[in-house]
């Protein structure tokens, strides 16, 4: 991790967006005092990371990247084993653990076994988990990975149920559209640094505009985009041009110079993150 | 970070123990029956068996010389098991080590939860033999009794070997070679089935000196014969001082695997 600065505010959905191995997960480890910092500054709830991890942790809820559930216990025991952690007697957890399956649709599933449940609803399980000791921060490293879409809606919904309650939420993912949809704020990172910091929408107008035109990649295109002065790139087989007159580039692109192929979008946060991380597959 | 930090520990170490105890508990038939067989098994093919070849072994019967090595046996087997393989099943395949340090609890505190589980593994194989070996008449009772509280102590000196060995084993696979290389050699040669005396004298030395069978064993001895080996209370100091450093050990060695 190298200069990497941030600050969540409270009751905001933070998201940490970057490449794999830009340093997400190692930043989230940090927060939860699980990965110690060996530099700089890092405080949670105003306590430092490296000397209060007990009174730390009582206050976070935690969706890790990988599904570690108890497969020992059944769903219900799962959530009283992890309530007995905290602490919470018995008689509160029971009441909240029945409140926290209903939140994630798994009331049906008490007494199931881990490896019966599907994927998605491990992860839902997992979110209640973390809600059990009704955390002032929740901290989701990509929790919505390896889902359907119906499940991965289904996470989405309840993640802005929550936030619309107060809740503080951090999360890290490299789905695009999911961090659109749902971080007020984010940052996009590689290689241990942040690269920019924003609203979603800002960020998308400050580096792309407003929309994308993609044509096919040819010699007369390049000629006739260089003669309207627009902003382009180039990638493998298509050209992007980067604008906030679609109709503009669009009709001069047919007309002018009789391309073939031209689809105008509205651009999206995809588009920044391709722009300012580069398209070089990442392992 | 050195190998010997004293870990900080509070009262949720036992929340770690009680996970463990919960499934147990869930299939606490499975986990019994073998406890219960075994030394059965043992003392008619060498009590019995063996034995019927053997008159007399430092003054009494095989099967009552052996009814004490039967019991360290199952001491040292349940806590080394349990914090070997099982323990290394929770950290590596469950991931269950890191679901808890995601809450207040510290990772000093989940390795030393599943130390004293192991140690209480022992203590229940031990009070599930004893019935066994009275049953035969091949312990002397109250002092035998003792044990059950002994076998705490002792249980925990092999538990912490065993999570040695989990800290630096890189796969599940390489947890054979203590198996076989440190476990098996104890079983046959610590005074279990045979005395430590018709071993050549350098040998003996070597045995009392590293193996902390032995140590059990000779306390496990005194206490089912009704009669204090020489050698007890430098056992009892022995084992004592090899808990302490293998504790301080393995809690230090599992933070240096598990926090990066």
């Amino acid at each position: 991790m190298d200069n990497v600065s941030f600050t969540v505010d409270e009751g905001e959905m933070f998201g940490f967006l970057g490449p794999n191995g830009a340093g997400k997960t190692t930043t989230m480890k940090m927060i939860q005092c699980i990965s110690p910092k060996t530099g700089g500054e890092l405080s949670v709830f105003g306590m430092d990371v490296n000397t209060h991890q007990r009174e730390i942790k009582r206050l976070l809820g935690i969706v890790p990247q990988e599904n570690n559930l108890d497969p020992d216990f059944t769903v219900y025991e799962n959530l009283l084993v992890y309530a007995r952690y905290f602490d919470i007697p018995r008689a509160v957890a029971e009441k909240k653990i029945d409140e926290l399956l209903d939140f994630v649709q798994l009331g049906e599933k008490k007494g199931t076994t881990i490896v019966q449940l599907s994927g998605g609803m491990k992860r839902r399980l997992i979110l209640a988990r973390a809600l059990i000791n009704d955390p002032r921060l929740l901290i989701l490293d990509e929790p919505t990975v390896g889902l359907d879409p119906q499940a991965r809606h289904l996470i989405w919904d309840r993640l802005k149920k929550l936030r619309s309650q107060g809740n503080t939420i951090v999360l890290t993912t490299h789905y695009l559209e999911e961090a659109a949809q749902l971080c007020d704020r984010l940052v996009i990172m590689e290689q241990g640094k942040i690269l920019v910091e924003g609203k979603p929408a800002e960020l998308v107008l400050q580096h792309v505009g407003t929309d994308i035109v993609e044509a096919e990649n040819s010699p007369e295109a390049i000629a006739c985009l260089d003669g309207l002065g627009a902003k382009y790139e180039i990638s493998g087989e298509t050209i992007q041009v980067y604008t906030d007159s679609p109709q503009k580039i669009t009709g001069a692109l047919l007309e002018d110079c009789r391309l073939g192929q031209v689809t105008a979008r509205r651009a999206t946060l995809e588009d920044v993150f391709l722009k300012l991380t580069g398209r070089k597959l990442r392992d | 970070m050195s190998y010997f930090d004293i870990p900080k520990l509070t009262g949720s170490t036992w929340k770690v123990w009680l996970r463990n105890k919960d499934v147990f508990m869930k299939t606490y038939m499975v986990n019994f029956l073998p406890n219960f067989l075994q030394p059965l098994l043992y003392l008619f093919s060498l009590g019995f068996g063996v034995g019927n070849f053997i008159n007399q072994i430092e003054g009494i019967s095989y099967a009552r010389f052996i009814a004490p090595a039967l019991i360290a046996i199952a001491i040292m087997n349940s806590a080394f098991f349990e914090c070997t393989f099982a323990s290394f099943v929770r950290m590596y395949f469950q991931k269950t080590f890191d679901a808890i340090i995601a809450t207040p609890l510290t990772i000093e505190e989940v390795i030393t939860g599943e130390l004293l589980w192991g140690a209480t593994r022992s203590t229940i194989n031990t009070v599930i033999t004893l019935p066994v070996l009275a049953a035969f008449g091949l312990i002397e009772f109250p002092s035998s009794l003792l044990i059950i509280p002994f076998s705490f102590l002792a249980g925990f000196l092999f538990a912490t070997i065993g999570m040695c060995f989990t800290a630096i084993s890189p796969n599940i696979d390489s947890l054979n070679y203590p198996m076989f290389l440190f476990i098996t050699p104890m079983f046959l040669f610590s005074g279990t089935f045979f005395p430590l005396s018709l071993l050549p004298v350098p040998i003996q030395y070597l045995a009392t000196a590293l193996l902390p069978l032995t140590h059990v064993v000779i306390i496990a001895r005194s206490l089912t014969l009704a009669s204090p080996h020489p050698l007890i209370l430098l056992s009892f100091v022995w084992i004592i001082l090899a808990s302490v450093v293998f504790f301080l050990l393995s809690v230090n060695l599992m933070k240096k695997r598990l926090i990066v």
